[in-house]
C-alpha cells in the first residue's frame, strides 16, 4: 500500500497470465444467492451495457440507469475507427506481447503494466464475443475477419465495421442487455441523471437520480454501484463528445471520497472537422483510420492563396512524412496534433483563421478508385460533406485537433474498484490502461474488456466477501444525499441571474483550451486556475436557469453539469501544473527537447497522480508509483 | 441570414399544443438547424420564456436521438441526413420552417418536439438479438462469412432507431425498423437458430405497441437517414411466412 492510497491490488509474479491466476483466486457466489443481490449500473455505453448484461446473465438483480431515452444512444455509438485485438493469425508478426508493448508505449509509460497486459490478453476474446452476438465486422472475400492498421502500431490488428465500429459493438451490447430486460433480470430506467453517490459506513450503496421528465428525485440502493459514465471532454465546451456527456456521476463520487487520477490527461484528437462559427455546438471527429489513406499536408508558403488542387506537389509540405519517416501520417495522436497546431500558430494553416491542415485522399482515390475509398470510409465522407459543405472526394478535407478522449478518471485498483469500497468504475470513466495517451482503437477494447470480462469477476469477488443488509431508501444516508441534491438544484433554480448556462460553458471551454489544451505551461495554468475560479463565482451569482425543478428542464440539466465542470476544470489545471514533465497528451512547454519533442521525467513522475477532495480546501495529491518489469520506459520515437 | 421557425409547442402530453413562430434575424448559414434552435433557446431564455424541447445528443448523425419533421418531412429535405446534420446553407434566406414532432400512437408526445420512442427498445427486447451469453463464443473466424454477406448484414445493422420511418408512414408502421433488425441477424450464421422465432416475436410486439401495418408507400425508405432499403420489408414478410 502507498501512503494515502488504497492497495492497487496488482498481482505478484510473472506478468503474463497474471489475470488468469488472479481470476482463479477470486471467490465465487452460488447462483442462488446471486438472485438475492442487487447491482446498480450507471450508464449504458460499451462498458455499462456489457457489464449489466453479463452480471444479469450471472444471476444478479441488475438495475440500469441511463440519462438517454434508450441505451442505444450512449456515446460509444459514435466511435468510428475500430477495435484492437492481438490475434496471431496474420503473418505481420502481431502477438499479445506486441499489443501490450504498443499500449504501454502509446500511453507513454504512465499506465500500469499489469492492466495493459490483461487488456492485450483479453482482446481476442472480445472479438469472438461480439461476432457471436452478430456484430457484422468487415470480412475478407474468403470469409475471415478483416483488419486494418491504426496510429501508433506497425501491425494490422484493428477490427472494424466500416466507420461505425462503435455503433455496431454498442448495438451488440445493447441487444444483449435488452435480452436480459426481457428475461426480467434487468430493470432498465431511462432518462435518469445520476447526481449523487450514497455511501453507508464508507461503502458505496446507491445513488440519487433525477427523473428527467418528471423532475422527481429518486433514491436507488444496491449492494454495489458500477459507474460506467464515459468521459468528460465537454469541459472544453467544443469537443468531439456528444453534448450530454458529462462528469457529474464521477465528480460527485470524487466529492464523496473517490480519488481522481490524472485528470489532466486529455487526448486531443488530430483529425476533427475544424470549428467554423461562434454558435457551433460541437466538433466532429473524422476517424483516425483516414490517415491510412490520407496524406496530411500544408502549403510550403504561408501566404499561399491558391486552392489546394492548384498547388503543385513540390510546393506542398507533407510534414508528418517529412518529420517522421517511419510512421509518417500514422504518428500517434498527440504528436500529430502538436505538429498541426505549431504550424497553424506559425501562420502556415489553411481555412478560416488559418486553423486547419489538409487531409488529402487524392492519391488513394487515384490508386484505388473512388468506389474503394467510399466502401472503406463512406459514412465519414458523407459526414464531412454535410458539415463543411465541401466534397471530400474532389477537394482535400480540412482537419484540426480537438479534445476527444479523457484518459483520466476515477482511480481504480486492478479489480476496477475505486477508493470507495463497493464503487466500481468501468470504461472511460476510470483512470486505466491508457496512461498519458491512448493508443488508437483501444477505447472500445477497454470498455468491453471491463464490462464483459473483468468486472463480472471482480464485482462477484467483492460481493462474496462483503456480507451486507439491504439499505432501505429512507436510510439516513439516503435522506442526506437526497437533501444535498435538492439544495443544489434549488440554488440553481432560484438564482434569478441573467446569463445562460451555455454562455458560461463556452467561456469555460475557451479558458481550458487555451490553458490546458494541446500544450500547457506553468504561467498559463496558474492564470487558467484564476480565471476558472472567477468564472465559477460569476456562474454562481449570475446564471439563469428558467423554469422549475418539475417536468423536463434541459437548462437545469446543463446547469448541474456545468457546475461540476467548474470543479473538474480546476482539478485538471492543478494536475497539469503539478506534473512537471511532458508525457503523451500532456505537453508542458517547459519540458521539451531541443527539437520540440516531449521530455518525460521518469525519476520524479513515473507515477499515477491520484487527487483527494478536501471540502472547501486545496485537494491533496497522492501518487502511485508505476513499476515496469516487462518493458523498460524508453523515449517514444516515431521517426 | 434570417429564419422563421414555426414550432409545435406543447407543455405535456395531456395539454393541447399549438404553433408558435420565432424569428432568428441574424443566424449563420454554417450552423446546423439544431444549432439554430440553440440560438433561439438562448433568445427565449433571456426573454424569460420557456426554451424549446428537442431530443439531441451526438449531433453527428449517429446516436439517433434527434428527429422531427421539417416542413412535413422527417429530418428535413436532404436525403440520407438526420436533422442534426441539416445545415442552414440548404435553405434560402428569409425562409419559414415548420417543425413538428413525430406523430404516431406508439410514440406518445412528451414536450414540444420530443416524443417517447421506448417502443423501439421493447421491439428489440422481444427478440432482436442473438441469445448468446458472455464467454460462450467460438472463434470468430470459425464461422466464415463472405464479404458481400457481411456487408449486406452491416447495411441493415446501421439503423439508428430514430423513428423517422414510423413518422413518415401513413399507418405509423415500424416495419422498416423491424425488417432492418431481422435482416441484420437473419443474414448472418449466428442469427439462424432463432430466425423464425425472432420474426414472429418482433411482429407480435409491433402489433402490441400500436404500430400500424406497412402502408407500402415507401416513405420510410425515402426518409431513412441510413438509407435502409424498403426491399427488406418484403424480405421480412417472406421471413414471417417461412
Amino acid at each position: 500500500m502507498t501512503r494515502g492510497l488504497p492497495d492497487p491490488r496488482i498481482p505478484s509474479g510473472p506478468l503474463a497470465d497474471a489475470w488468469r491466476r488472479t481470476r482463479e483466486g477470486l471467490p465465487l457466489i452460488s447462483p442462488l444467492r446471486k438472485g438475492q443481490m442487487d447491482v446498480l449500473v450507471v450508464g449504458t455505453g460499451l462498458a455499462g451495457a456489457s457489464a449489466a448484461a453479463t452480471l444479469a446473465q450471472q444471476g444478479y438483480r441488475v438495475k440500469v440507469l441511463s440519462f438517454h431515452d434508450s441505451p442505444r444512444r450512449a456515446h460509444s455509438v459514435a466511435a468510428q475507427g475500430g477495435i484492437n485485438a492481438a490475434r496471431s493469425v496474420a503473418v505481420d508478426g502481431d502477438s499479445i506481447s506486441r499489443l501490450f508493448a504498443d499500449t504501454l508505449k502509446g500511453g507513454d509509460f504512465r499506465a500500469r503494466e499489469a492492466g495493459c497486459q490483461r487488456l492485450a490478453e483479453i482482446s481476442s476474446g472480445i472479438i469472438d464475443q461480439c461476432v457471436a452476438q452478430g456484430v457484422p465486422f468487415a470480412r475478407e472475400y474468403g470469409g475471415s475477419l478483416a483488419t486494418r492498421s491504426f496510429g501508433g502500431a506497425l501491425v494490422s490488428r484493428t477490427f472494424y465495421a466500416r466507420g461505425q465500429t462503435g455503433q455496431q459493438l454498442l448495438y451488440g451490447a445493447y441487444q444483449a442487455l435488452m435480452r436480459q430486460v426481457e428475461l426480467g433480470r434487468v430493470q432498465l430506467l431511462t432518462r435518469r441523471d445520476v447526481l449523487e453517490l450514497i455511501t453507508v459506513d464508507g461503502v458505496a450503496r446507491g445513488v440519487v437520480a433525477r427523473h428527467l421528465l418528471s423532475g422527481e428525485l429518486e433514491v436507488h440502493t444496491a449492494r454495489t454501484v458500477l459507474l460506467c459514465t464515459g468521459g468528460y471532454s465537454n469541459v472544453y465546451f467544443l469537443s468531439t463528445n456528444a453534448l450530454k456527456s458529462n462528469t457529474s456521476a464521477i465528480w460527485q463520487a470524487h466529492r464523496k471520497g473517490a480519488l481522481f487520477a490524472n485528470p489532466c490527461f486529455t487526448q486531443i484528437h488530430p483529425t476533427c472537422i475544424p470549428s467554423g462559427d461562434v454558435f457551433q455546438s460541437k466538433l466532429t471527429l473524422m476517424s483516425e483510420s483516414l490517415r491510412n489513406d490520407g496524406r496530411v499536408w500544408l502549403p510550403k508558403h504561408p501566404d499561399e492563396t491558391r486552392p489546394p488542387d492548384a498547388i503543385p506537389e513540390k510546393e506542398r509540405d507533407y510534414f508528418l512524412e517529412r518529420l517522421y519517416p517511419t510512421y509518417g501520417n500514422m504518428t500517434p495522436r498527440d504528436v500529430a496534433s502538436r505538429r498541426a497546431r505549431e504550424l497553424c500558430n506559425a501562420g502556415r494553416g489553411v481555412g478560416p483563421g488559418g486553423r486547419s491542415v489538409y487531409l488529402d485522399l487524392t492519391d488513394a482515390i487515384k490508386a484505388e478508385g473512388k468506389g474503394a475509398i467510399a466502401a472503406r470510409y463512406g459514412n465519414l465522407m458523407t459526414m464531412y460533406e454535410r458539415i463543411s459543405g465541401d466534397d471530400p472526394y474532389s477537394k482535400p478535407m480540412r482537419i484540426y485537433p480537438a479534445p476527444h478522449y479523457t484518459m483520466g478518471g476515477l482511480w481504480v485498483d486492478y479489480q476496477l474498484m475505486s477508493s470507495i469500497p463497493g464503487l466500481f468504475v468501468l470504461g472511460e470513466a476510470n483512470y486505466s490502461e491508457h496512461g498519458a495517451n491512448r493508443l488508437g482503437a483501444s477505447a472500445l477494447m477497454q470498455g468491453l474488456a471491463d464490462g464483459y470480462f473483468i468486472a463480472p469477476s471482480t464485482v462477484t469477488a467483492w460481493l462474496a466477501g462483503t456480507p451486507a443488509e439491504d439499505v432501505p431508501t429512507d436510510h439516513q444516508a439516503c435522506r442526506e444525499a437526497l437533501e444535498s441534491t435538492r439544495t443544489r438544484i434549488n440554488q440553481l433554480i432560484n438564482n434569478n441571474g441573467s446569463t445562460s448556462v451555455d454562455s458560461f460553458h463556452r467561456e469555460l471551454g475557451s479558458v481550458m483550451i487555451d490553458c490546458c489544451g494541446i500544450s500547457r505551461h506553468a504561467d498559463g495554468l496558474r492564470e487558467g486556475l484564476k480565471q476558472v475560479k472567477a468564472l465559477e463565482q460569476r456562474f454562481d451569482a449570475e446564471v439563469r436557469v428558467p423554469g422549475d425543478a418539475c417536468g423536463p428542464n434541459a437548462e437545469l440539466e446543463k446547469a448541474l453539469r456545468v457546475k461540476d465542470f467548474f470543479g473538474l476544470a480546476q482539478l485538471m489545471l492543478r494536475d497539469a501544473l503539478a506534473r512537471e514533465e511532458s508525457c503523451g497528451a500532456h505537453f508542458r512547454e517547459e519540458h521539451q527537447s531541443e527539437d520540440g519533442e516531449a521530455r518525460r521525467d521518469d525519476v520524479n513522475f513515473a507515477h499515477i497522480a491520484a487527487w483527494e477532495h478536501n471540502s472547501g480546501g486545496v485537494p491533496t495529491r497522492h501518487s502511485e508509483p508505476l513499476q515496469f518489469t516487462a518493458l523498460q520506459p524508453s523515449t517514444r520515437s516515431y521517426k | 441570414m434570417k429564419l422563421t421557425l414555426r414550432i409545435w409547442r406543447q407543455t405535456s402530453s395531456d395539454q393541447p399544443g399549438e404553433y408558435q413562430s420565432h424569428l432568428l434575424d441574424d443566424v449563420s448559414p454554417n450552423l446546423s438547424l439544431l444549432e439554430a434552435l440553440d440560438q433561439l433557446n438562448e433568445q427565449l431564455i433571456s426573454a424569460g420564456e420557456r426554451p424549446v424541447s428537442f431530443d439531441h445528443d451526438c449531433r453527428e448523425g449517429i446516436c439517433g436521438s434527434c428527429g422531427f419533421l421539417v416542413n412535413g418531412q422527417a429530418h428535413g429535405p436532404r436525403a440520407a441526413t438526420s436533422v442534426c446534420q441539416l445545415y442552414l446553407r440548404e435553405f434560402r434566406d428569409a425562409t419559414v420552417l415548420t417543425l413538428d414532432p413525430w406523430r404516431a400512437r406508439a410514440f406518445p408526445p412528451i414536450q414540444d418536439l420530443m416524443v417517447d420512442r421506448s417502443a423501439f427498445d421493447r421491439l428489440i427486447a422481444a427478440g432482436g438479438y442473438c441469445s448468446t451469453g458472455t464467454g460462450q463464443a467460438p472463434d470468430g473466424n470459425a464461422l466464415p462469412i463472405g464479404r458481400d454477406q457481411a456487408t449486406s448484414a452491416f447495411s441493415t445493422a446501421t439503423c439508428i432507431g430514430c423513428g423517422a420511418c414510423v413518422a413518415s408512414c401513413r399507418n405509423a408502421s415500424a416495419s422498416l425498423f423491424v425488417a432492418a433488425k431481422l435482416a441484420h441477424l437473419g443474414q448472418l450464421p449466428q442469427g439462424q437458430p432463432e430466425r423464425s422465432r425472432r420474426a414472429d416475436a418482433m411482429q407480435r410486439q409491433m402489433e402490441a405497441e400500436g404500430f400500424g401495418s406497412c402502408s407500402s408507400n415507401l416513405e420510410c425508405e425515402a426518409v431513412c437517414p441510413q438509407e435502409i432499403s424498403a426491399d427488406w420489408i418484403s424480405w421480412m414478410h417472406r421471413e414471417q411466412r417461412s
